[in-house]
């Protein structure tokens, strides 16, 4: 029985099809216009890639900030919720989950069982955001994977004077004209980012073990920056990628409702 | 008796020189990366507009973010000070004085002396500063001085969904992109300014008389959206932009008399 589970966001479209607790294929791409032109196109690919068609998915779960324009999934689930499952079966031993999605970033509780206990979003500010990172690494002439990897040899990271990523992105533009050394300021940015992200994590009490999703877990610099803020160790997550984890979440809910319900 | 006030803004510099109780010149520059030289620059335009020496001034306060450099000052004072002075000085009846700078916003209550009694500030964020406006305007290709009048043509009602600058960037673009009107866009713009500004300001519970300074209040559609979401009548002050710098030379003023109003 395979299960499929599309996460559409405002940058990528991510989706997985399981079959028997078990991802057999997995797609990113960057998302379009129009979110349902992103459902489309990324369950298009992952079936193409897995050798099926729609008519072998028992059961599809859409989510994400588009989720409510998917033709094809027979049901939507928040983010939220998708996140914390996905979390749990990557990591079972998760109790709070950090998520930074291209415009948004969320942290979540989840109890020994994998309920919900508590969650908290930021929506609003730009600043914690993968958007934040997005902009500065623009200014930099950098992409988002070199922004991470550069912090590493960074001797002196700059600090930033206000979380607003206007301000920053005005303070990154001073650094490069003073001949700050790249690596120094790519720390800056990766502090800077953590700094907001781990406000939001303590808002909802810390709970071990910790694991972030989405795209910016694969960036080392802001995880270690993370880190060392929070005074916690932040599981990796190496079975899958983080960033899918929001469509194993829907994969998994498609799935035990395919199942009649069963948890 | 001659006085002067100077104001190292983040944008422009300010200058005002006055005699006798009277403003006998001011001059509105654009800020170099030295704050030193945006200050001497300033002054010695406005000391030729008003046909005098810098050796007449005898006394100047600075005041703005860059204070600290400016070099022939006698003593410094802080915005907050200068902007309340300034406007009960333009609007005797101010209790209440909202500012929008450049990359900063406050709102000041004060009391029927020009004296401050509570204050709010917000240079953390760039919403509801100068900054949102111009980095709009820069994406739109529009002339910052010319979003006033564009946003008098608006006919359409268009909202904002996002309060902060970086996603109301992408916002605008898509509404561009969807062939909305360039007017209806700006006016949205205006309110979402405001609103920003205006939450800021209920932070110290708005009292009429209310004045708009800073350079924001000469763009009429800022002006008349920050009076909406205060929903209170907002006063017009000649030059907005120079009332820092004229709450400066009016401290100076005090200084030469010895104290006192």
């Amino acid at each position: 029985m395979f299960a499929a589970g599309c996460d559409v966001g405002s940058l990528t479209s991510k989706a997985v099809i399981m079959k028997d607790g078990k991802i057999i294929e997995s797609v990113i791409i960057k998302s379009k216009a129009r979110p349902w032109e992103s459902a489309d196109e990324v369950m298009n690919i992952v079936l193409n890639r897995a050798g099926l068609t729609m008519k072998d998915i028992k059961s599809c779960v859409g989510t994400g900030y588009g989720r409510d324009k998917i033709s094809f999934v027979h049901e939507a689930v928040s983010e939220i919720a998708c996140h914390g499952k996905g979390a749990r079966w990557l990591v079972p031993t998760v109790r709070t989950v950090i998520d930074i999605g291209g415009q948004d970033c969320k942290a979540l509780r989840l109890d020994d069982k994998g309920n919900m206990v508590k969650f908290i979003t930021n929506d609003k500010c730009a600043s914690g955001t993968g958007r934040f990172l997005e902009v500065m690494a623009k200014v930099m002439h950098l992409n988002l994977d070199e922004l991470g990897e550069m912090s590493a040899k960074s001797k002196q990271p700059v600090t930033f004077a206000s979380a607003c990523t206007v301000w920053a992105q005005a303070d990154v533009i001073q650094h490069l004209n003073d001949r700050v050394p790249i690596e120094d300021i790519a720390a800056g940015v990766n502090n800077a980012m953590a700094s907001r992200m781990s406000t939001l994590a303590n808002n909802i009490g810390l709970e071990r073990d910790v694991c972030m999703t989405g795209g910016v877990a694969k960036n080392s610099g802001v995880v270690n920056a993370l880190e060392k803020q929070l005074g916690i160790r932040i599981k990796r997550i190496r079975r899958e990628d983080p960033q899918i984890a929001g469509a194993i979440g829907a994969a998994l809910f498609a799935a035990e409702k395919a199942n009649g319900g069963a948890k | 008796m001659i006085t002067a006030g100077c104001d190292i803004g983040s944008l422009t510099a300010k200058a005002v020189i006055m005699k006798d109780g009277k403003v006998i010149a001011s001059k509105v520059i654009l800020a170099s990366a030295q704050p030193e030289k945006s200050a001497t620059d300033v002054m010695q335009r406005a000391v030729e507009k008003a046909g005098i020496k810098m050796e007449d001034i005898g006394y100047c306060v600075g005041t703005g973010y860059g204070r600290k450099h400016i070099p022939f000052m006698n003593s410094e004072e802080s915005e907050i000070a200068c902007h309340a002075r300034g406007a009960v000085w333009q609007v005797p009846s101010a209790r209440t004085v909202v500012d929008i700078g450049g990359q900063d916003a406050k709102a000041i209550r004060v009391d029927e002396k020009g004296n401050v009694e509570r204050y709010v500030y917000n240079d953390k964020c760039a919403s509801g500063t100068g900054r949102f406006l111009e980095i709009i305007a820069d994406s739109l290709d529009i002339k910052l001085e010319d979003l006033g009048a564009l946003s008098e043509k608006a006919k359409g009602k268009l909202t904002l969904s996002n309060q902060c600058v970086v996603f109301a960037e992408t916002e605008i673009i898509s509404l561009v992109n969807e062939g909305k009107e360039i007017a209806d866009i700006v006016n949205a713009l205006h309110q979402a300014v405001a609103n920003r500004a205006a939450s800021l300001a209920r932070g110290i519970l708005v009292e009429p008389d209310a004045v708009m300074t800073g350079g924001v209040a000469k763009n009429a559609g800022m002006f008349a959206s920050l009076e909406r979401a205060l929903g209170v009548k907002l006063h017009k002050v000649e030059d907005p932009q120079i009332n820092g710098a004229l709450g400066a030379a009016l401290f100076a003023a005090d200084k030469v008399n010895g104290s006192g109003k």
